[in-house]
């Protein structure tokens, strides 16, 4: 039963998921510093933008990464110009689409992580003369640490699980862009019943066991 | 080593407006809570900053409203503690008291560190986390942590309350002992009347914002300028307990002052 496509999907879906991690989390915890730290016009916009892809359907975000990256698109028309490549439809969109849909997560929770550290240690630091970069890297982050720790699962978690905005900006090609969801999605259309129940019972359990992992070291976060 | 200062501050619900100078002595900020006493503080770290006013150390400007300079805190050379002796709760006795030391090259700062530890009576706590430790030493640490960039002014916000009275005295001894070591001004905030008398050469009574008397414990105790001072100096019954501290310099006549 775990034919070789099935495998690949797996393969795919951390790879895919891994990708958008590896640039969630360092973008995640700046644009979260930033939101956390910082006062300046406009804030609240910033901080909307960074939040609407958890309320709009992935869909939407599928439709603008189009507009964006697509042959024709806004950066993507220049992309093939320089480079004769398009990222449409290969695994790469699949990861741009994780990315965006999952970045949210990480950004939230750090930057609630970062909110409840006591301002008089930030401030200790500055006082003992170390600048503002140092105390991020020695005191605000170490501090946030459990709540990064939470956010970055979180975003592993939704980026293992992207379906729709995938499904828009890099299809479905079996053996090239068919992620996990996508495959239960076509086994069930195909009645392929016994993979899609595999699949949905291992993402069942991934999903699982990254929430109860999150909510173990984000709960202590807050302590 | 003189601090000058002249602050003025418009903050939700009150403004301070503020103006003193102190030398190589104790001077305690005593006052009510909300009276403006730690905000003062914050205000000369660079923390916050003023609407109008300066802040000189030795005749150097770190801040000056009409001549647009303000150092940031980082460049500011005081040593602060924080209420409740802030400490950061990651890193060791060992790595706070180094955290504190910047600009210091890493050979002598380990060496730095092992004195501090000794002179602050913190031998066997080096490798304990501050959630591991007590109140008393935890202000210890933070006083060493403060201490070790050799600052040339020391602002102490509360750093005595929720302490034991032993624990305390012995805190009291150590701010007396730094003071006569580096020699500057510490700038101590207490809304506690005895820490204050059992301190302070200069006392400065804050309320509202505003400074309502300044000079000697005695000058003032003598000669209370109003009403107002004088119901901030008798709020507690301070004679008896005053006597108790100044008689119980040290934890051993408390004792025998128990005792008796």
């Amino acid at each position: 039963m775990m034919d070789s496509s099935l495998l690949f999907s797996i393969r795919l879906s951390f790879q895919v998921a891994a990708v958008a991690e590896l640039v969630a989390v360092p973008v995640g915890i700046f644009v979260a510093y930033i939101l956390a730290m910082k006062q300046f016009k406009g804030k609240d916009i910033i901080d909307t933008i960074f939040t609407l892809p958890l309320v709009l359907p992935p869909t939407v975000i599928g439709y603008y990464l189009i507009v964006l990256l697509g042959r024709n698109g806004i950066i993507g028309k220049y992309l093939y110009e320089a480079m004769g490549f398009n990222i449409m439809f290969t695994w790469y969109a699949a990861a741009v689409a994780s990315f965006c849909v999952s970045l949210p997560l990480m950004v939230k929770t750090t930057k609630a992580a970062i909110e409840l550290i006591d301002k008089n240690l930030i401030e200790a630091s500055y006082t003992l003369g170390h600048s503002e970069w140092t105390t991020a890297i020695r005191v605000t982050l170490p501090l946030a640490k459990r709540g990064i720790l939470a956010g970055a699962i979180l975003t592993f978690a939704r980026a293992l699980g992207e379906f729709g905005a995938t499904l828009m900006v890099a299809g479905n090609i079996p053996g090239k862009t068919t992620t996990v969801p996508l495959a239960i999605y076509t086994a069930m259309e195909s009645g392929e019943y016994a993979k899609a129940n595999i699949l949905a019972l291992l993402f069942t359990v991934i999903s699982g066991g990254s929430l109860y992992l999150a909510n173990k070291y984000g709960g202590k976060a807050v302590k | 080593m003189s601090l000058a200062i002249k602050l003025f501050k418009n903050l939700p619900g009150f403004s301070l407006n503020v103006e003193w100078q102190a030398d190589e002595e104790f001077v305690v900020l005593f006052g009510p809570s909300g009276a403006g006493k730690s905000t003062t503080l914050k205000l000369i770290a660079g923390l916050i900053e003023p609407d109008e006013g300066f802040v000189k150390l030795n005749g150097d400007v770190l801040y000056d409203s009409q001549r647009k300079i303000n150092v940031p805190p980082q460049k500011r050379p005081f040593g602060y503690v924080f209420q409740d002796s802030t400490l950061f709760p990651h890193m060791t006795v060992k790595g706070n008291i180094a955290y504190g030391g910047k600009h210091i090259d890493k050979k002598s700062l380990e060496q730095r560190v092992r004195q501090m530890i000794k002179d602050f009576h913190l031998e066997g706590l080096e490798d304990k986390f501050p959630n591991e430790i007590s109140g008393g030493q935890k202000r210890r640490v933070a006083l060493a942590m403060a201490l070790m960039r050799e600052p040339k002014a020391l602002l102490l916000d509360e750093p005595l309350t929720a302490l034991d009275i032993q624990i305390k005295i012995e805190v009291m001894e150590l701010l007396k002992e730094i003071k006569e070591k580096f020699l500057i001004p510490i700038i101590l905030v207490t809304h506690d009347i005895l820490e204050a008398f059992s301190l302070a050469e200069k006392m400065i009574i804050y309320r509202n914002g505003r400074i309502l008397q300044m000079g000697t414990p005695a000058e003032i105790l003598n000669n209370p300028i109003n009403e107002d001072v004088e119901r901030l100096l008798y709020a507690k019954d301070i004679f008896q307990e005053l006597y108790i501290l100044s008689g119980a310099s040290t934890p051993k006549m408390l004792r025998q002052l128990r005792r008796t």
